[in-house]
């Protein structure tokens, strides 16, 4: 029963997610899928990062920069030609070993570079590790200090990406070739592998969540809570905060990698905007929406903010809708969209104005 | 190093330093009346700058300024009393979300209402081309009334925190809150005021500085990020400290150019930043015991 | 239990909604769908903002005239806000549920990179607004760019200082996509013209005051001239920390610099800038035979009346040439994307804000070094620069 109860909603996810795919099918408007993977793998990052700041209690303001890291690094590795490099023999050692990959450029010539497989593992370990290599200091800050060190992390990624000339500094990298995860199925923006590819999305998206509620259910989700709840508490009674703080940290990071990963191989490139600190305001934005402790709060905010989003729904005020939505959020439902009780909330504005009226009228 | 290469990026770096400075300032005060750390302060400085460049076009320029630095400040009371006075002791991941919030929508509205392009006061004294000589080097006469501005105003808030009964009741609030509260100072309209303060003095380095740096609508978080550094570097709270800190910033940016490529010159203030957090989050000359007092 | 079917119950309306958008029917239009993704907001707000207000009053004025051919332009503005996810994701959406005609944009070359892949793929036209020669080098069958070629206006620029003497520089560069190109191609071609590039540096595009760069470049006495390669406004505080500094080397910039606001704000410091540009900026003063002037002082009285706020610029030029060719060659081949898209590569002749446009299928920009006039600025005004 404990079982059926958590994954009920994976199961309705399931079929919601099948039964948009049999609609656009029907009516032909297939055409919304493409934000809607897109939406999904941002979706990752957003729901990685709530259970760091819902049930770890940390904020960061920092995890564009992972998703840059894992997105930037797929892009480049996937991208540069390694032909000149052909006689070099470390390149020809990674050729033989199967790492790299012959072929032909769409404008001709012959490109050689490494496998997305490869250059997969490494972006997704390269990120895992930069978080856990910072984690230590930045997790033992609290408040403001958190929120100032992530950030600047965050602008120092964006800063590399910018400047460096092998991440194609102010226009990113293009011409990102599509990812072969197996035979017959490939991470690819093309028109014809839509369908293939929002279920490759939203099985990603699945595979988190049930990966994510374990998590929660388990000893340390509920020593996360504890550390939220009263982490010198927490301490005292043995439970080894800094620990799963670092560990949360670095799940977190890995997701918006992995999402990082398959957006550039989707959109065939990725540009220094997905690491600026406007994306990562964002991605605290729609966890705060969402709820900060509710991975479906979360989920679901990201998908339909993204997606209206994406769709240029908000036009030229695009940015002002978020940061709308994040006061308001914060001013009236802390708790996150999901947890609004209205009457209360009436309840409690009324007595508000009617207790400063009685002020003035007392003075 | 001839002496005046020297002198010319020392004077670079005191202006980079001294803005930086006002900005930690204005955080600063924010923050010891409130324990918020208001994001949006870099508003502040983009709208004076703007609203004095709008007044500009229907009056002289002192007046301007004095009318963007008073409106500025009604902003400041505004977001404070809209925003803020009626939260119940909001958490900290509260608060920084909130003046996020406000710093994005600021700058929307500073975008529709002014759009894209960038504007700029005219220079106080002389033009463009006008330039004092000192010790051999040529700088101009604004940076002198950036540096001669600030200075005052650093000089001026210190008197006023110190000498008048306003200022003894903004750092009783910053002592102990409930403490102040039971010696009959309302605090809520002493945040207010912090509000208000920092407001006014953002603007008025908004002024000074835009025939400088011009002026636009997403001036804001840049000046904010390095503002927030300057803070921390001095020990959060602590506005002399800001000052030296500024002014050592400015000065290592400035002197940065000279062995490193430009491009790095914001990671350098971004890695100090990462650096301090890790080594001495209490800052450079703040003690650590004083700080882990403070509420977070 | 009831919380999670509260969940379940979200989750399911909120699918709904997006399902709910999924089925809005897309009302049908005789009218030609023109696409714009341009970046209005953001970053590169100074490029996308006067491209959009640029095509939405020569939309106007042509629908008022009775369209092209009788058909009538529907306009359909994206705004990017120069993110290349969104330039992505609008350009799918543009193809295929607007099925547009054709798409303008976008502003920068990082985008257009982006989505030159997807248009091919879609047989799409795309007419982008944005500098970097590696949009239609190598040339794609459907991309086409509007804006000069970067090589063109270095190798004006080199003339210049090969006729002035100068044969040792430093080039200063903004860290957008136009600085990145801009600072490539100075490098590249210096030895061409036998000169040499002492120093370079790339500043931030927000940067606000370049003092400290100024005293290191001006320590180098060998130093003859500065070149300065962006679009952003630092390029008129650049020229104040120049002055100031007291260094009256030759001050160069790139046609980036086409913007009179950039002249206000550089103030007197802006005396004596040698630029390349488009001959927008002299319109005014052109010869009365010239093959562009009618066109080009139209546009500028036509922008500066409706919008009294702006003033005109070479980087709404770059849409307002986008446009005209597009409605050339429908005007030419009708409605058929196929055949339009032969029309345009056909193209002579065409006058636009940027030169004369002579397209072919081995140069989709269709632009010669001849668009391009060395300009300077004389009390506060573009004046055509006289040895």
């Amino acid at each position: 029963m404990d079982l059926f109860k958590r994954y009920f909603p994976v199961f309705s996810l399931l079929a919601v997610v099948v039964g948009i795919q049999v609609v656009t099918h029907f009516t032909e408007t297939t055409y919304y899928l493409t934000q809607l993977t897109m939406s999904a793998y941002y979706s990752v990052v957003v729901i990685g990062l709530c259970v760091l700041m819902g049930y770890g209690g940390q904020i960061s303001l920092g995890h564009a920069g992972f998703f840059a890291i894992g997105g930037y690094l797929a892009g480049a590795l996937t991208t540069h030609n390694l032909i000149t490099l052909k006689g070099h023999r470390l390149v020809s050692l990674l050729d033989n070993v199967g790492l790299l990959v012959d072929s032909k450029g769409l404008y001709g010539g012959d490109l050689l570079t490494v496998e997305p497989w490869a250059a997969c593992i490494i972006a997704v370990l390269t990120a895992g590790l930069i978080a856990f290599a910072i984690g230590g200091p930045i997790l033992k800050l609290k408040g403001h200090y958190l929120a100032m060190a992530t950030l600047g992390f965050g602008i120092i990624i964006y800063r590399i990406a910018l400047a460096s000339a092998y991440f194609g500094e102010a226009d990113g990298i293009s011409e990102v070739p599509g990812f072969k995860l197996l035979p017959g199925i490939e991470v690819s923006g093309s028109f014809v592998s839509r369908v293939l590819n929002y279920y490759i999305a939203w099985g990603m998206v699945i595979v988190a969540v049930i990966l994510l509620l374990n998590l929660i259910h388990s000893r340390v989700g509920r020593a996360l809570r504890s550390i939220h709840g009263a982490e010198e508490a927490a301490n005292a009674m043995g439970v080894n905060t800094a620990r799963y703080k670092l560990y949360i940290f670095v799940l977190s990071a890995v997701f918006a990698a992995l999402a990082g990963v398959f957006v550039t191989h989707y959109n065939g490139g990725i540009g220094p905007s997905e690491a600026g600190v406007m994306k990562s305001v964002r991605y605290v934005a729609i966890v705060a929406v969402g709820g900060m402790a509710n991975i479906w709060g979360a989920l679901i905010m990201g998908i339909v903010l993204n997606f209206l989003s994406l769709r240029g729904v908000f036009g030229s005020y695009d940015d002002a809708v978020f940061g709308v939505i994040l006061i308001i959020i914060m001013l009236f439902a802390p708790q996150g969209i999901l947890n609004i009780n209205p009457g209360q909330k009436v309840k409690s504005l009324l007595s508000f104005f009617v207790s400063k009226s009685g002020e003035e009228t007392t003075e | 190093m001839t002496p005046e290469l020297f002198i010319q990026y020392l004077f670079a770096g005191i202006t980079y330093g001294i803005i930086y400075a006002i900005v930690a300032i204005g955080f600063n005060i924010i923050y010891n009346t409130t324990g918020i750390i208001n994001f949006a302060q870099g508003e502040f400085v983009m709208l004076g700058g703007m609203i004095a460049i709008t007044m500009h076009s229907v009056m002289p320029i002192p007046l301007a300024i004095v009318a963007a630095v008073v409106i500025t400040m009604v902003v400041g009371a505004l977001i404070e009393m809209v925003f803020i006075r009626w939260l119940e002791s909001p958490s900290v991941l509260r608060m920084i979300i909130i003046t996020i919030g406000i710093s994005i929508l600021a700058r929307e509205v500073a975008l529709h209402i002014w759009g894209e392009s960038v504007r700029a006061l005219p220079y106080f004294i002389g033009n463009e081309v006008t330039s004092v000589s000192i010790l051999g080097a040529k700088i101009s006469p604004q940076v002198l009334w950036v540096i001669g501005v600030c200075s005052l105003m650093v000089a001026g808030l210190s008197l006023f925190f110190k000498f008048t009964s306003l200022g003894r009741e903004m750092r009783a609030c910053a002592a102990n809150r409930r403490a102040a509260t039971l010696c009959g100072i309302n605090t809520k309209n002493m945040v207010t005021l912090s509000f208000v303060l920092s407001a006014g003095i953002g603007a008025v380095a908004g002024c000074v500085m835009s025939p400088i740096t011009y002026s636009d609508y997403s001036m804001g978080p840049n000046l904010a990020i390095k503002g927030f550094t300057v803070a921390i570097l001095g020990g959060l709270g602590n506005s002399v400290a800001a000052v030296t800190a500024g002014l050592l910033l400015g000065i290592i940016e400035a002197f940065s150019i000279s062995v490193l490529p430009l491009a790095f010159q914001d990671a350098i203030a971004t890695s100090i930043l990462l650096l301090i957090l890790f080594v001495r989050p209490h800052g450079l000359f703040g003690s650590s015991e004083a700080a882990s007092l403070k509420e977070f | 239990m009831k919380r999670i079917s509260n969940s379940v119950v979200t989750v399911v309306i909120s699918f709904c909604l997006v399902a709910g958008f999924s089925l809005a029917s897309v009302a049908k239009a005789e009218n030609i769908k023109v696409g714009a993704i341009l970046a209005v907001t953001g970053g590169a707000s100074f490029l996308g903002g006067p491209e959009a207000r640029t095509l939405e009053m020569m939309v106007e004025e042509i629908n008022a005239n009775g369209g092209i051919n009788g058909n009538k332009i529907d306009l359909i503005i994206k705004d990017s806000g120069a993110n290349p996810e969104k330039a992505i994701s609008f350009t799918k959406q543009l193809i295929e549920e607007e099925k547009v005609f054709a798409i303008i944009g976008p502003s920068t070359s990082g985008e257009t990179m982006k989505i030159k892949n997807i248009v091919e793929e879609a047989k799409m036209i795309l007419l982008s607004c944005a500098a970097a020669e590696v949009i239609v080098n190598p040339v794609a069958k459907y991309v086409f760019k509007t804006p000069q070629k970067d090589s063109h206006a270095v190798q004006k620029i080199y003339g210049t200082m090969k006729d002035m003497g100068i044969t040792k520089i430093a080039v200063l560069a903004g860290n957008t996509g136009f600085g990145k190109a801009g600072k490539g191609q100075l490098e590249k071609i210096a030895p061409e013209f036998g000169i040499e590039v002492l120093m370079a540096e790339v500043y931030d595009k927000k940067a606000t005051d370049l003092s400290a760069v100024v005293a290191k470049l001006m320590a180098n006495k060998d130093i003859q001239a500065v070149v300065n390669w962006s679009i952003v406004p630092a390029q008129g505080i650049l020229a104040k920390n120049m002055r100031q500094a007291g260094w009256d080397v030759p001050l160069f910039q790139s046609h980036g610099f086409g913007n009179i606001k950039y002249v206000e704000a550089g103030g007197a410091a802006a005396e004596g800038i040698i630029f390349p540009a488009g001959r927008l900026l002299i319109a005014n003063s052109l010869p009365e035979g010239h093959p562009q002037k009618q066109l080009l002082v139209r546009y500028l009285i036509d922008y500066e009346t409706k919008y009294p706020e702006d003033k005109v610029s070479t980087f709404g030029g770059h849409a307002y040439d986008a446009l005209t060719i597009l409605v050339a060659a429908i005007e030419k081949a009708g409605t058929d994307k196929e055949k339009v898209r032969d029309a345009i590569e056909n193209l002579t002749g065409v006058a636009g804000t940027a030169g004369v446009f002579n397209f072919s299928p081995e140069d989709h920009n269709g632009l010669d070094i001849n668009s391009f006039e060395m300009l300077t600025v004389k009390d506060g005004k573009f004046a055509l620069y006289h040895k």
